[in-house]
């Protein structure tokens, strides 16, 4: 029963964190891939609370609480950086930002 | 109780794939938080009450909120007044509204079915705080610093550009 729940609690993290890999991959507005971002960082804290689930025991919420954290850091200053961005280019598509290729 | 557990996660990969395929930045937000609820119900079925409540009040409540500031401060390309009304029209919210539904309908369930509410043994706050604050004290603090680091990277690139700074960069 438990060994079921946690694979298949794994399955879904794994089709939440593709997905959001796919928001980032296929999306070249940054919001969306901001979005994926989050979703993927969801999917890893899914699987650290199925973990603590499964064996009893309280670490892998406190390891959800630290990805919390860095969620919200990483979306505090991406956030920040796309505010930057369309000050600067009236635009927050990802491929108006090639200088570095060119 | 493990039925809750299924439709959660299938509500979870819905709105999840639905923020796949939105077009609209908007609409992409509605199912994303719908998709974080969804996770926050399956968080308070296996027996992790204070990960579901951080989860909806940090993540649907603080990010989602922070990104839908974001969006109202863009204000990409169309007039507002356009989309204030595009945001009534039934088509926009329906999804949403039907997937946050089930959920809400779940939720009373579950918690209609306390004590024995849980699929395996419920971690409470005080169990999660005492091993946050005991072995894992070190990642606290580094967390804090990382912490202040984007408070201090936000506020620096948040900031309007001053006038000399504008005139030779261009």
């Amino acid at each position: 029963m438990a060994d079921l729940l946690l694979s298949h609690g794994l399955i879904l993290a794994v089709l939440l964190f593709g997905a959001g890999l796919l928001v980032v991959l296929s999306r070249r507005n940054l919001m969306y891939i901001l979005m994926g971002i989050e979703i993927m960082l969801n999917a890893t804290g899914l699987v650290f609370v199925l973990g603590g689930a499964r064996w009893g025991q309280p670490d892998g919420q406190v390891l959800f609480i630290l990805v919390l954290t860095v969620a919200a850091a990483e979306v505090a200053v991406g956030l920040a950086l796309v505010l930057q961005m369309y000050r600067q280019r009236e635009t927050i598509d990802a491929d108006a930002m090639r200088e570095l290729r060119e | 109780m493990t039925t809750a557990c299924y439709i959660a996660a299938a509500i979870a990969l819905l709105a999840t794939g639905a923020v796949l395929f939105s077009r609209n930045t908007v609409h992409g937000l509605l199912y994303l938080v719908v998709s974080l609820f969804a996770v926050a119900v399956l968080f308070y079925t296996i027996g992790a009450p204070l990960a579901a409540a951080l989860e909806i009040i940090i993540y649907a409540g603080a990010i989602m909120v922070l990104f839908i500031f974001v969006v109202m401060m863009l204000n990409l390309g169309e007039r507002s007044e356009h989309r204030e009304r595009q945001w009534l029209r039934p088509r926009t919210w329906f999804g949403p509204a039907v997937l946050s539904a089930a959920l809400l309908a779940e939720l009373i369930y579950v918690i209609g079915a306390l004590p024995q509410g849980t699929a395996g043994s419920s971690m409470g706050a005080r169990l999660v705080g005492a091993t946050t604050f005991g072995p894992y004290v070190l990642a606290v603090e580094l967390s804090g610093i990382l912490l202040l680091a984007a408070l201090v990277g936000a506020l620096h690139l948040g900031q309007q550009p001053r006038e000399e700074e504008t005139s030779s960069h261009g």
